[in-house]
Formats: C-alpha cells, sequence, structure tokens
C-alpha cells in the first residue's frame, strides 16, 4: 500500500491546458445553435452598454465644441447645451444615473442568462462528466473546462455587442448631426468604452459559469452508470 | 497495515472486500443495500456478477470500482484502502488501475474515436505522440483502425462499445469494470463485445470484473457472483457453472 501511495503522489497529473482548450471549443462548435441562443444574451446587453457609453461620448464631445451650429442640433435631439461645455446640469445627471441602473439592470439580466445556460449544459452533460471522472479527470479540469467554455461564448458575445452597439449609435448619430459626429469624434473615449464593455463582458460570462462549473465538478463519476437516458 | 500481504504462489488479489456494508438513509427507512460482503478477485480473472435489480449488485460493482464508498468495511483495489485516498488518489487510480466500460458505452461525442481513446492517456500525462501510436494500436486490436476519425454518432452501438473497450485498456489498467457491457446491443454484437473482452482478458491478463444480467456472459466467466438482497448468494467457479447453465437451460 506505502508504494501504491508514494507512486499516486509522486506522480503528477499533468493536463495540458490546450486540451482544455481544444475540449470546450468543440462542445461549443458542435452545439452552436444552442450556443448561439446564450451567446445572444451577453450581444445585447453589451451591445446596449456599449451604444449608451459611445452616445454619450459623442454628445460630451459635440458639447465641448461650443459652437452655436451644433448647439442648436443637440437641443432639437433633447440634450441640454450652454452650460458651459463639461458642466453638467440636474437633469443630465438624473439621466446619466438612470442609465447606469439600466446597465447594471441589463448587464445581470445577462449574467443570470449565462448562468442558466451553463447550468443546463452541466445538466445535459452529466453523463459526460462523469464519465471523464471516471477516466481520470480532477475536478479542477471540469471546472476550466466549463469555465473555459464559458468565456469564449463571452468574448465572442462581447466582441459581436461592442460593434453592434457602437454601429448602431454610430448611424443615429450620423443622422442627427451630420459629418459633424465625424470632426469631432471623440476616438479615446469610444475605445475606452469599448475596452469596459469588453472586459465587463467577459468577466460576467466568467462569474456567470462559476457555480454551474462548480457543480459539474462536485458530480459523481458513479453518474457516468446511470443507464436511463 | 500487516494483513494485507497476499499469500505468496497463490493468485495475486487484486480487489477485495472486507464485510462491506452500505446503508442508504432515506428519511425514516434505512436502506441495507449490501449487508456485509466479502469477495476477493484475482489477477486476470474474468468475474460476471449476477442478480436482480435492487439486490445490490450495482452498489457492490461500484464499491469495487472505486466510485462509492462503503458505509463499513473496507474496499482495497490493489491492496490500498478505497477510503483512505483523498480526490487526487482516486482520480489517479481510476486513471491507472481501473479502466471502465459503461452499459450506454460513454463515448464523448465531441470527439473522434481515437481521441476518446487517447483521452485517458492525456489525464495520464502522456504525450500526444505516444497517446496517439497507443490509441491507434489499441484501435487496430479492437478491429477499428479504419474508424478512428469518426464521431460516435458515426458509430453503431458495437463499434462504440469496441471503441469504449479500447478506451477502458488505454493505461493499461490493473481491472476493466464493465457495467452491463452488453445491455444496449443485440444478441450478435453483445456477443462480439463479450468475446473481445474475453480475448483481452487472456491477452494481456487484465482483470476484468463485469455486471450483469446477460447469460451469454456466464460461458467465458471464470467465476460468477450472485449476488441477492445485499449479500453474496454463491459463487460458481467455471466448471460448476457448465452444470447450472444446463439447468438452467433445462428449467
Amino acid at each position: 500500500m506505502a508504494h501504491q501511495l508514494q507512486v499516486a503522489g509522486g506522480r503528477e497529473i499533468v493536463l495540458p491546458l490546450s486540451k482544455a482548450v481544444e475540449i470546450s471549443l468543440r462542445s461549443l462548435k458542435i452545439r452552436f445553435g444552442r450556443s448561439l441562443i446564450t451567446t445572444s444574451g451577453v450581444v445585447l446587453a453589451i451591445a446596449f452598454l456599449m451604444s449608451v457609453q459611445s452616445n454619450n461620448q459623442i454628445i460630451d464631445s459635440l458639447r465641448a465644441v461650443g459652437s452655436s451650429e451644433i448647439d442648436l442640433q443637440l437641443q432639437q435631439n433633447g440634450v441640454e447645451t450652454g452650460s458651459g461645455g463639461g458642466q453638467l446640469t440636474e437633469s443630465m445627471q438624473e439621466e446619466k444615473s438612470k442609465q447606469l441602473w439600466l446597465i447594471t439592470l441589463s448587464l445581470l439580466v445577462c449574467v443570470v442568462g449565462i448562468a442558466n445556460a451553463m447550468l443546463m449544459a452541466v445538466t445535459e452533460r452529466f453523463r459526460e462528466i462523469g464519465t471523464m471522472k471516471c477516466l481520470g479527470a480532477l475536478d479542477s479540469f471540469i471546472v476550466k473546462l466549463f469555465l473555459l467554455e464559458s468565456t469564449f461564448q463571452g468574448i465572442a458575445g462581447t466582441t459581436v455587442g461592442i460593434l453592434i452597439g457602437l454601429g448602431l449609435t454610430l448611424l443615429l448619430a450620423l443622422m442627427d448631426y451630420g459629418q459633424f459626429v465625424f470632426t469631432y469624434f471623440p476616438g479615446v473615449g469610444i475605445l475606452k468604452a469599448a475596452v469596459v464593455a469588453f472586459i465587463a463582458g467577459t468577466v460576467l460570462s466568467l462569474i456567470g459559469a462559476m457555480l454551474p462549473a462548480y457543480r459539474a465538478a462536485k458530480m459523481e463519476p458513479v453518474e457516468a452508470m446511470r443507464s436511463d437516458n | 497495515m500487516g494483513e494485507t500481504q497476499n499469500q505468496e504462489g497463490e493468485k495475486r488479489t487484486v480487489v477485495r472486500t472486507q464485510e462491506v456494508k452500505k446503508i442508504y438513509d432515506m428519511g425514516q427507512i434505512r436502506v441495507h443495500a449490501l449487508r456485509g460482503v466479502n469477495l476477493e478477485v484475482h489477477a486476470g480473472e474474468y468475474m460476471s456478477i449476477m442478480g436482480p435489480s435492487g439486490s445490490g449488485k450495482s452498489t457492490l460493482f461500484n464499491m469495487v470500482g472505486g466510485l462509492d464508498k462503503p458505509s463499513e468495511g473496507k474496499v482495497y483495489i490493489d491492496e490500498v484502502d478505497v477510503a483512505q485516498l483523498d480526490a487526487y488518489e482516486l482520480a489517479w487510480l481510476r486513471c491507472r488501475k481501473i479502466g471502465y466500460i459503461f452499459q450506454s458505452f460513454n463515448l464523448i461525442p465531441v470527439m473522434t474515436a481515437l481521441e476518446n481513446v487517447t483521452l485517458p492517456m492525456v489525464f495520464a500525462g502522456l504525450s500526444s505522440d505516444d497517446s496517439r501510436d497507443k490509441g491507434l494500436s489499441l484501435l487496430e486490436k479492437v478491429g477499428l483502425g479504419d474508424r478512428r476519425s469518426h464521431r460516435p454518432n458515426e458509430l453503431s452501438g458495437g463499434q462504440q462499445q469496441r471503441v469504449a473497450v479500447a478506451r477502458a485498456l488505454a493505461n493499461d489498467p490493473a481491472v476493466v469494470l464493465a457495467d452491463e457491457p452488453t445491455g444496449n446491443l443485440d444478441l450478435r454484437t453483445g456477443t462480439e463485445i463479450i468475446e473481445l473482452l474475453r480475448e483481452m482478458n487472456s491477452e494481456s491478463g487484465v482483470t476484468v470484473i463485469s455486471a450483469t444480467h446477460d447469460h451469454k456472459m456466464l460461458s467465458v466467466s471464470d467465476r460468477v457472483v450472485w449476488v441477492k438482497d445485499g449479500a453474496v448468494d454463491h459463487v460458481a467457479n467455471r466448471e460448476d457453472l457448465e452444470i447450472e447453465i444446463t439447468q438452467v437451460e433445462g428449467e
């Protein structure tokens, strides 16, 4: 017995991360339709976040110009101007906090959606998980598998969401303000907004997958033996 | 653990259970799934565990396979007390000492036949070249060398079970555990799988333990253990089996 344990302790079960990446990518590909639905939640939430942020950036940048022609167009679109550029009026402050509230809500819904979808994926694959554990997979491998899967979905969804959100906002801004949007395009601000959205989307996907991944890892290998279904 | 030394000259014991009891607490009722089972499985043996559903057969089988821990008593796999192992060591044991074959094949659907066979070797830390070579030779052995890049859903049930047999043998385990391996197969493919298992058993000397109620299994088994009401009802060796089978068929 001592010998056996020595062997067990001495030899690491080394598992290349690449294998986990490979398996999770493959799982996504084969269940592409389902992944799309899950991802669409992220896409929508991030598109909303991105569009609100970039819209703010564009308007702020236009307000800062202080040209009467632009101010007129801003006022036509219901934006208060003339309070000396950077200063925010009370009603705008209120508007901002409302936006924040909406963004928070949409992101929360997004996390819940991801968690729900991942939980489903885990339940659906309980036999697969049990089998892997029978074959010697460690809990950490199973966790990696699901976290990676969700992160990939998150990255893909976030990227698409950023593009859609930015595209729509630009389109609307162009319709409202014409070429001024490009003349005073807040490039750095938009980039910042994109980075924030990207991090938010990825992190939220990771958070949403944590509980499901933990549940998957705690699944008993005996599950693989179940013969029903 | 001095008393675990096995007798020299005798067959080596691969799996041993000592007064194994399993009690499930279902609210007010306590279900005694196993009531003290003593069993020894020798190296190189082909053993079948038979019994009706609810007899404790599955519980005993899971115990022997390191998938379940007894409420009382001890299970030794390769002279290691399973209850003493932590999660990491259990994974190690399952990976290298035990090969599992399931009733419903349980291949990973997103992987090809070859990848399914190499997966346990990946878990064991083998390099991808080594595991590929070994996986291919195992697939050849089970007669599926030309199916290596097929997905499970592109294979018939019998072929899937062959892949599963190859996968079970991937890390040269001490024991192969087969849970109703013919349960989802028709008569002919079932017989083929049984013959394949027997072949692997006599060729590489791997111990095979199978839970079954398939009477085709009886003819290839070295020993059959009948489980009834959570206890071993009786054990029959191959010599005695011939007689019993004729009796069963005569009835």
